[in-house]
């Protein structure tokens, strides 16, 4: 149990950001930092997809966080930062998109199956409970003498 | 409803029917799932200087792109393949005149560009030299090649992500510039 417990431990370890891209910018405070690297990872990364900013090492990633570091020790509020992405790269960069009709599946589809998952499978019990409980429990009085053979059978042994 | 056992695979059939039909749009250029719409169209163009890539001491800037009306804006590297596969398309472009080329030469070395440039012909009115790809960012850019197309107020109508072949021109460029002008 010991060993399995360190084999899934080692398995989620790169979900820990382990992989997260390692830069060079300095930060004279640690609040700034820490707002650096929430933004590199709600920012998505335009050419590798699937992959935010902090943990891509496409070139155009690396412009895209010298770009947060500088706006950053501009003085720029986190949403200017994210707005002036949205700006050029439109929502997309974001991982977090704000709730438009065009959205709605990606904020509330997840919702949606579930509760479809749900009646399907009440449905499906209720259908089943009903099913059993509808079943005739007598037996004919030809099964019931087979039955009792067979149990006598076992009770000669 | 004794059929029922069949709904699943009907259901995997429907989606291998939707997965072939994305493949051929693919295929046949129509669709591409790594576009990403840009919000830019139908915006000004972003403000920039940059040094010109041949000329030494002058500048390229957002006023070059508007001063002889309609143009296109090309985004291009020396070590960007597909770019070299546009290549020929664009210096026809500009032989016959069809519409002045700008360039931006992104995140490329001086030297390379203009070899490559030496090598395979110049299409462009001018290349601005974005060597550490800031102005790129600015026109959201993140895959090379792509094109703008700027009218004569400075407004982006029009990006096109990806090479620029005969086909695209014909059916997703050329009709927005033939509409652009239009306007005149």
């Amino acid at each position: 149990m010991k060993r399995l417990t360190a084999i899934l431990m080692l398995a989620l370890l790169p979900l820990g950001g382990a992989w997260a891209a390692i830069d060079a910018f300095e930060f004279d405070n640690p609040v700034d930092e820490r707002r650096y690297q929430a933004l590199s990872e709600e920012l998505r990364c335009t050419v590798c997809q699937n992959q935010s900013l902090a943990d891509s090492n496409a070139d155009l990633a690396l412009d895209l966080r010298r770009k947060v570091y500088e706006m950053i020790l501009d003085g720029r509020s986190d949403s200017e930062i994210t707005d002036y992405m949205v700006a050029r790269y439109g929502d997309f960069v974001l991982y977090r998109p704000p709730v438009t009709p065009v959205t709605y599946g990606l904020w509330y589809g997840p919702v949606a199956l579930f509760l479809l998952g749900t009646v399907v499978l009440v449905v499906y019990v209720r259908r089943r409970g009903r099913a059993a409980d509808g079943e005739p429990e007598t037996l004919t009085d030809e099964e019931r003498k087979r039955l009792d053979d067979l149990l006598d059978k076992g009770d000669g042994r | 409803m004794k059929a029922r056992f069949l709904i699943p695979l009907a259901l995997f059939f429907a989606l291998l029917g939707l997965f072939y039909f994305a493949l051929q749009q693919m295929n046949a250029g129509e669709y591409n799932p790594r576009d990403i719409p840009s919000p830019l169209v139908g915006k000004p163009v972003p403000v920039f200087s940059l040094p010109s890539l041949k000329v030494a001491d002058a500048q390229v800037t957002n006023a070059d792109l508007t001063a002889p009306g309609v143009s296109l804006f090309n985004v291009w590297a020396s070590w960007c393949v597909a770019c070299r596969q546009e290549h020929p398309f664009l210096m026809e472009l500009s032989r016959r005149g069809e519409i002045p080329i700008f360039g931006l030469n992104y995140k490329d070395e001086r030297d390379d560009a203009i070899a490559w440039l030496k090598r395979f012909g110049d299409p462009y009115t001018a290349s601005g030299y974005d060597r550490e790809g800031r102005v790129g960012i600015d026109w959201g850019v993140y895959g090379v090649p792509e094109t703008f197309v700027v009218d004569r107020n400075g407004t982006i109508r029009y990006k096109h992500i990806g090479p620029v072949t005969e086909k695209a021109w014909r059916e997703k460029i050329l009709p927005v510039i033939e509409q652009v002008r239009g306007e005149l």
